[in-house]
Formats: structure tokens, C-alpha cells, sequence
């Protein structure tokens, strides 16, 4: 308790520039995947998706990100063993925060392909399991997560292959395609928006002092997707069809029409992943925060300040203007395999999945989703070759990154321990 | 900071464009043929000799792309068709380049005399077989607009008129090769016997240009109907 006193500023201080880097690092690598489907697909510039992610990443952090962050916060581990030392948390929790940037960064200097989820959560539960013993872990919650993390590829996926089939149906297989295209796009891009606002919505805006009934999130939902869809249909209606192109390939008109919708859906993505990575990345910072303010109160019951999903949204921002850029470029020279409307559809897909499980409460993996969601359109023999053996790097990936996670934040919660005691 | 990130290590090179620019290499190695016996029949070795090189030259690009694209065709990739259906179109295309460059070598080689019956019809068969070798690469042209279509409806519907039309072409060429080698018979007795049987060869071989521009076709029809 006298600790907390003593250091609560310094504590916070520590969390808050831990939770810079551990966001700058999302920025820095994982946006650029996110957003790599849509640059990639050549729906957008490098400099469009940084403008789009920059706002989204933001306002989804902002408004969506407080279930996640609540989850690491409060969901993975049972502090009752520890309510009179309430610094054994707080060094917990800025350990896992360092461990999951660290490994993090390791990582995607190597290239692999670890989850920013995967490290907080391993992180997290490293951290229960050496400083407070191995029963502090609700080991129920991380099984349901473990299983989100199958689960949520699969479905991101199942979505993809299911968009791309319609889009078949309804735009590509029939008498003329490009009509068909402007007559369904605004539709497409309504789904974006609805399927968006309504998952974000339903109940699910308590921390903004703003809760909407089951109806009501309904109706403000198709509000929302019908206007987005006027913007999409008056976009749409401005491309017009391209002869020349079309001699050499028979659906490049076609494809333009989705140009203008994968503006939409990479928004939508860069929310999803703000709702979801950067309140992962926030979530220690949080609990920090909420120890300090209430004197060491382990069993807080305080809502999520605003302010720190706003910090974590600011260090995305931060390390995408720094770095980010640079990866995006080069993902977006190597997925030239993705036209609009396969773009389209994996990433539509992708940002549905992660933002229904972010509204859960699940933390996912984004890239792994993206991937699966990708699996999906190729599954729909819509890509030219896709490479299965990442998905054995993701395994390894993950049984990697959740004992190094935990281990590393080991280290550092009894580092930690060891200056403050 | 990353330099490879999940996303981008999913995508694995698409073997659909060199497959196209492969048939582009392998036809060109066919259109050059007709130029062979144009310039047989003017009795200009010169040009033989040109023709023959540069038929040799685009065999061997033909052959770069083959190699290239079958050494980056692991078994990990997920494709949109079966990995060895796809091979063996590319097997056939490889065929029409491998035959144009027979055809040319043994014109250089052996030096040989057009009957003068003989040097219209040989002309019209082989200006046909490029025909025939031009409609696969149309065919092939295809691949990209099956992918975005899942090798289904009516893309696909598509791609089988235009295999239809290729059989039809090859069978114009069957007959115009039968007629041939009907005139070449006609006349053996008058001609040495070596350079009749030469000369039923490369009629045998000329025909195969179209013969294999139609497997290519039938192969990639295959690709359709999984």
C-alpha cells in the first residue's frame, strides 16, 4: 500500500511510456497489416491508408476498445491472493506490458508472424503465474481465448469465401458485370457500415456514458449504413467504364467500382484493429492506472478512462508516421495478387470477425484473421497461389509467443520488484 | 521495421502470368515457322539460317519461363486448379515451342527442295497451325479473368467456346495435313526416298503444332470442370 502511495505518479509515468512503445510497436508493424489487403489491392495509396488508419485506429480504440481492454485488464487473472500487496499487479502489469512490447519488436524484425494479442496475453498470464502462483490465472477465460483464436480465422475466413462467392453471383456471372457492380456496390458498402455500427453499438458504448437499447442500436446502425452507403453509391457513380482496360481484362471496369468501396472497408478495418490491438496494448495501462488512482483497491470497479485508449490511439498514430509507413509500402508491392474485389471481401470479412470478438470481449489475433480471411478467397479459388506454409508459422507462432511472453514478463516483474523493494 | 509479415509471406507467386507468357514465347516460336518455308521455298538459306535462329532463341526463353515457373510451383502452395493439371498445360505449351524448334533444325540441317505441288498447301497448313496456336494463347489469355470468376458460370462458359473453336481449327489442319501427305504419296516415286520421308515428317510435325495448341485447350478445359 505505502508503495503505491509513494510511487503512484512514477508508476503511472512507467505505464504510460510503456504503453507508448507497446502501441508505437502496433503502429509500427501491425497496421501496416492491417491495412495491407487494401494497399495491396491498390484500392488506396500508402499515404490514403495512413491518413485512414491514423483517424480509425483512433476512434476505435476510443469507442469500441474498452471490452479488450477490460478482459486484460481484469478478465485473465485473479488478483485475490494478492489484495494486501496491490504493487505486486502493478509491477505485474507493467511487466507484461514491456515483455509483449519487446518480444513484439523482436519479432517483427524477424519477420514473424506473432500476434500483438498472443504477447500480451502470454505476458499477462507469465506474469500471474511467477509472481502470484499458477491457481491466479483464470485458466477457464484463457481457454475460451485460446479457442477465439482458432475460432476467429476460421470464421474470418468462412465470411470471406461466403463475399466472394455473392459477389460471383451477384456481379461477376452475369450479362454485365459493371452494371451489376454499381447496382449492388452501395449495398455492399451499407453491409460495411451497418454490420460495423450495429456490433459496436449494441450496448456496448457504457464507457461513453452513451447506451442505446437493442432497437435503437438497430435503427442508429441502418441510419449509419445508409448514409455511408450514399457516400459509397455517389462515389460508385462516378466511375465509369473503361473499354481499353476492359480488352485485356474483362472485369477491370468492374473492379474500379470497388475501388471506392475498399475505402470503406479499410476504414472499417483500421477501427476493428484499434478496438481490438490497441486496447490489448492499453489494457496493463489501464489496470495501472486504476490501482494508483484507488489507493491499491485490487478489486476495482472503476470504468475505463477515456484518456488512455486516446494515449494508445496517439502512439499508433505516432509509430505508423515513423515507421509504419515503410512496412506498408512493402507489403503493398508484394499483394499484387489482390484485386478490389478480392481485397475487398477478405478485408470486409476480417473487420466484421474482429470487431464482433472485440465486442465479446475476446482479444484476437488481426493479422491471423486477415490471414484466414485471405485463406477464404483463395479457399474460393479466387487467388493465384497462396502459400500454406505460413500457416505452420503461425502455429509455431503461437506456441512460441506465449511461453516467451510469460517468461520475459517474469524477468522483468521480478526486475521490477527487485528497484521498487 | 518487418521485412516480410504474415500477410505478405501468404502470397505466394501467381504461376498464372508466366503461364500466359510462356504460350506468348511458345506461339511466337510457331508464327515463325511459316517464315521458314516461305524462305525454303525462294531458295534463301540466308533466311533459314535467320529464321532457325531466332526459333531457336525463343525456345530457349520459352524454356527460362518453364523452369523458373515449375521451380517456384512448390506443393505448399494453395492454387486455384489441380498443381499438376496446371503442369501439364504448361508441358503442352512447352510442346508447341520444343516442335517449331524440330521443324527448324531439321530444315537447317538437311537441306531440302519444296515439290513445287507441295509448297502452297505447306504454307496454308502451317499458317493454320498458327492459328490454332494463337487461339491458345487467347485461351490462356483467360486464366485471369477464371481466377476472378473461381473457374465457374459463364467465364468459364466462355473459355469452352473458345476450346470449341480450337478443335475446330486443329481439325482443319488434320485435313489439310491428310491432303498433303495424299499429294506426297502421289509423287513418291518421282522423289528420293529419304526426302520422302522427311518430308511426311515434317508434315507429321507441322500438324503437331496445332495438335498440341489443342491439348492445351483440352487440358486447360479440365482445370474448368473440377
Amino acid at each position: 500500500m505505502e508503495l503505491i502511495a509513494q510511487y503512484g505518479t512514477v508508476f503511472i509515468v512507467i505505464a504510460v511510456i510503456f504503453g507508448l512503445y507497446m502501441t508505437w510497436g502496433i503502429g509500427a508493424n501491425d497496421v501496416a497489416n492491417v491495412m495491407g489487403t487494401s494497399v495491396g489491392s491498390g484500392a488506396i495509396t500508402v499515404t490514403t491508408a495512413i491518413i485512414i488508419a491514423g483517424i480509425f485506429e483512433f476512434a476505435g480504440a476510443a469507442i469500441a476498445g474498452g471490452h479488450v481492454t477490460a478482459t486484460i485488464r481484469k478478465g485473465i487473472i485473479d488478483p485475490t491472493p494478492i489484495v494486501n500487496n496491490p504493487e505486486i499487479l502493478v509491477f505485474g502489469m507493467l511487466a507484461a506490458l514491456l515483455a509483449a512490447a519487446v518480444w513484439l519488436m523482436i519479432a517483427s524484425m524477424r519477420g514473424w508472424p506473432v500476434s500483438t494479442t498472443h504477447s500480451i496475453v502470454g505476458a499477462v498470464v507469465g506474469f500471474a503465474m511467477a509472481g502470484i502462483g499458477i491457481d491466479a490465472v483464470k485458466w477457464g477465460k484463457i481457454g475460451q481465448i485460446m479457442a477465439s483464436w482458432v475460432v476467429s480465422p476460421l470464421l474470418g475466413g468462412t465470411i470471406a469465401f461466403l463475399l466472394m462467392i455473392s459477389i460471383r453471383r451477384l456481379i461477376l456471372n452475369t450479362d454485365n458485370p459493371f452494371q451489376s457492380a454499381k447496382r449492388w456496390g452501395p449495398v455492399y458498402v451499407f453491409l460495411v457500415g451497418f454490420i460495423m455500427s450495429l456490433v459496436t453499438l449494441f450496448k456496448g458504448l457504457k464507457h461513453l456514458n452513451l447506451e442505446l437499447s437493442g432497437p435503437m442500436s438497430f435503427l442508429v446502425a441502418t441510419i449509419i449504413g445508409l448514409a455511408i452507403a450514399a457516400i459509397g453509391w455517389a462515389m460508385i457513380n462516378r466511375v465509369q467504364i473503361d473499354e481499353t482496360a476492359n480488352k485485356d481484362y474483362h472485369f477491370a471496369s468492374v473492379e474500379k467500382v470497388f475501388v471506392p468501396m475498399m475505402i470503406f472497408t479499410a476504414c472499417g478495418m483500421a477501427f476493428a484493429h484499434g478496438s481490438n490491438d490497441v486496447a490489448n496494448g492499453v489494457g496493463p495501462l489501464a489496470a495501472v492506472y486504476g490501482l494508483v488512482q484507488s489507493g491499491g483497491e485490487v478489486a476495482q470497479k472503476s470504468e475505463m478512462p477515456i484518456w488512455i485508449l486516446m494515449l494508445g490511439g496517439f502512439g499508433i498514430v505516432v509509430g505508423l508516421a515513423t515507421f509504419g509507413y515503410r512496412v506498408m509500402r512493402t507489403i503493398g508491392t508484394k499483394i499484387t495478387e489482390l484485386t478490389p474485389t478480392r481485397g475487398f471481401c477478405a478485408t470486409m470479412a476480417a473487420a466484421a470477425t474482429v470487431v464482433l470478438a472485440s465486442r465479446t470481449g475476446m482479444p484476437v489475433s488481426t493479422t491471423h484473421i486477415a490471414v484466414g480471411a485471405v485463406m477464404g478467397v483463395g479457399l474460393a479459388r479466387g487467388i493465384g497461389a497462396l502459400d500454406l506454409r505460413v500457416i505452420g508459422g503461425i502455429v509455431v507462432s503461437w506456441v512460441v509467443t506465449l511461453p516467451i511472453g510469460g517468461i520475459l514478463a517474469a524477468l522483468f516483474f521480478f526486475t521490477l520488484k527487485g528497484i521498487f523493494t | 521495421m518487418a521485412r516480410t509479415s504474415a500477410l505478405t509471406s501468404l502470397f505466394g507467386r501467381s504461376p498464372f502470368k508466366p503461364m500466359q507468357k510462356h504460350i506468348g514465347v511458345a506461339a511466337s516460336c510457331a508464327a515463325e515457322v511459316p517464315a521458314l518455308f516461305e524462305a525454303l521455298s525462294t531458295g534463301d538459306h540466308a533466311k533459314v539460317v535467320a529464321v532457325k535462329d531466332r526459333i531457336y532463341e525463343l525456345e530457349q526463353e520459352a524454356d527460362d519461363i518453364k523452369n523458373e515457373l515449375r521451380a517456384h510451383l512448390p506443393k505448399s502452395l494453395l492454387l486455384p486448379v489441380d498443381r499438376r493439371d496446371l503442369l501439364e498445360v504448361l508441358d503442352m505449351q512447352d510442346s508447341i515451342a520444343d516442335t517449331a524448334q524440330d521443324i527448324a533444325g531439321l530444315l537447317f540441317e538437311r537441306p531440302m527442295e519444296i515439290p513445287e505441288n507441295l509448297k502452297d498447301p505447306l504454307l496454308a497448313l502451317s499458317r493454320r497451325c498458327v492459328d490454332a496456336c494463337d487461339q491458345a494463347v487467347k485461351i490462356i489469355g483467360e486464366l485471369d479473368e477464371l481466377v476472378e470468376t473461381g473457374f465457374r458460370g459463364r467465364e468459364s462458359d466462355r473459355v469452352s467456346e473458345m476450346v470449341a473453336e480450337l478443335n475446330k481449327i486443329e481439325t482443319d489442319t488434320d485435313e489439310m495435313g491428310t491432303e498433303l501427305v495424299r499429294r506426297l504419296f502421289a509423287q513418291e516415286d518421282q522423289m528420293k526416298p529419304v526426302s520422302v520421308m522427311f518430308w511426311y515428317q515434317l508434315i507429321q510435325w507441322i500438324g503437331d503444332l496445332a495438335d498440341y495448341a489443342e491439348k492445351v485447350g483440352n487440358r486447360l478445359r479440365l482445370l474448368l470442370a473440377r
